[in-house]
């Protein structure tokens, strides 16, 4: 569903600029507002959310998919904890669906996906990895790396039960912004895959905002 | 399924009464048989590497490698490290579901009441929550371990605008799925329902497993052949046991 924002960036209290293959660790508040903007179009962007107060709850693709009765991820859809309590909310949307099935890229899962030469390609969870071992005062480690929300991806499901990959529904600029229900720390990685055609094999900068 | 064992007889035979919990260490060549002995049965399985638990299987993976939203023969169960903990070589009922997640003790007070242990022993109802939390616990882990599971012999499709649904009645009595461990898996199992299941009262369905030796794992095999995705993850397993490549 595509709604749009009436929020403007120079009203922003915070305003980033993530470049391909980076990762992003930030609090937000509860009743904050987080914009993610695909500023090239077709990026992939891996998120994780966690309560900032107990880092045991977290986002849940499998709560967040039942609890709303649908695989994909828009405007109106509340982004559920393993706790069953709602995160953040999704309250506008340029793009119109996103994926939470497909996970995030690994050097390990890339070996099965493309090929066994190509374990030493940079990945999104090779990302988390260093976020989690240079902030080692939030406690978190592989384990905590659970199932992902992936922005600006089309991943739909067939009747039939196949997955299929197809091309992106995003564009430059198109966004997404959710209003955080508790405080958070939302951890993406700004996907650094050069195997999938999906970004065209050129993963692009992204921007981030939030709002009071 | 008489192809992939090594004897017909099972090496040991269990049954997990409807909505209790248990867990197994699968040793690598054996097969773990599930029986719906008397239909409508719901399993919740997580798979973790014994040796590393923090290895663990990976629903996304599973499904994004083979292109599939559905578990059924011919598929493998990977773990996060791209690494195969088992394969599907039998399956009577062509879908099984890894997306519905598991039931929690909220929806289960909410749907069906709660009905304790002091009032019904051990007839008690509790949630695939409990029942998970019990099991982790049993090997030193905890809920930040408790990934996306299996939910065998439940089908979860989904139409075309995305909506996901439950399909009624879809395990029949004596319907069976065989996994073949093709690496050492601490296997945590229960029987409780389907998140996703509305019926009027607690569904209580045993499950039967059996293990049994495997044959080797021939040239072949419909898992290993099923396509170029799983041809890797054998020979990241042939990498990980430090064999020499067939």
């Amino acid at each position: 569903m595509i709604v749009e924002s009436q929020l403007q960036t120079a009203d922003a209290r915070y305003s980033q600029i993530v470049e391909a293959g980076d990762y992003w660790l930030h609090f937000v508040g509860e009743g904050q507002t987080l914009r993610i903007t695909d500023l090239e179009g077709n990026q992939a962007v891996d998120t994780l959310f966690y309560s900032a107060v107990d880092t045991a709850e977290r986002y849940s693709a499998m709560d967040t998919i039942r609890e709303q009765g649908n695989v994909y991820l828009t405007a109106g859809t509340r982004l559920i904890s393993n706790l069953g309590h709602s995160m953040l909310r999704i309250v506008a949307d340029t793009c119109g669906r996103h994926d939470t099935l497909g996970g995030a890229c690994s050097a390990e899962s890339n070996t099965v996906r493309y090929a066994l030469e190509k374990k030493c390609m940079h990945s999104c969870r090779d990302s988390w990895l260093l976020a989690v071992a240079r902030h080692e005062h939030f406690a978190l480690g592989k384990r905590d790396i659970t199932h992902n929300i992936n922005f600006f991806m089309n991943v739909p499901v067939t009747s039939d039960g196949k997955l299929t990959f197809e091309d992106g529904l995003s564009g430059p600029g198109k966004y997404v912004e959710l209003e955080a229900e508790m405080a958070c720390l939302a951890f993406i990685s700004n996907c650094p895959q050069l195997n999938n055609p999906c970004n065209a094999y050129n993963p692009t900068p992204i921007q981030v905002h939030i709002w009071d | 399924m008489s192809n992939y064992l090594a004897h017909s007889e099972p090496l040991h035979e269990g049954t997990l009464p409807g909505g209790h919990h248990w867990s197994l260490l699968m040793r690598r060549g054996k097969i773990l048989r599930l029986i719906d002995t008397g239909g409508g049965a719901n399993v919740g399985m997580l798979f973790y590497n014994p040796a590393d638990k923090a290895e663990r299987y990976n629903a996304p993976d599973t499904l994004k490698c083979q292109h599939t939203f559905k578990i059924t023969r011919g598929h493998c169960l990977y773990s996060d490290m791209g690494r195969i903990f088992c394969s599907v070589v039998e399956d009577t009922l062509g879908w099984h579901d890894s997306i519905g997640g598991n039931l929690t003790d909220a929806a289960l007070w909410e749907r069906w009441g709660k009905v304790s242990y002091q009032e019904k022993r051990n007839d008690w109802q509790i949630s695939g929550e409990h029942a998970f939390l019990v099991e982790l616990a049993k090997h030193g882990m905890n809920r930040r371990d408790m990934a996306a599971n299996m939910n065998w012999f439940s089908c979860v499709s989904v139409d075309g605008e995305g909506k996901i649904s439950l399909k009624p009645g879809h395990s029949k009595p004596d319907s069976c799925v065989a996994l073949r461990f093709e690496m050492d898996t601490l296997v945590l199992m229960h029987s409780c329902p389907h998140p996703l299941n509305q019926a009027a009262s607690y569904p209580k369905a045993p499950v039967t497993y059996q293990v049994f030796s495997a044959k080797p794992v021939a040239e072949d095999d419909l898992c290993r052949n099923s396509c170029p995705e799983n041809r890797r993850g054998f020979v990241n397993n042939v990498i990980y046991h430090q064999e020499a490549a067939s």
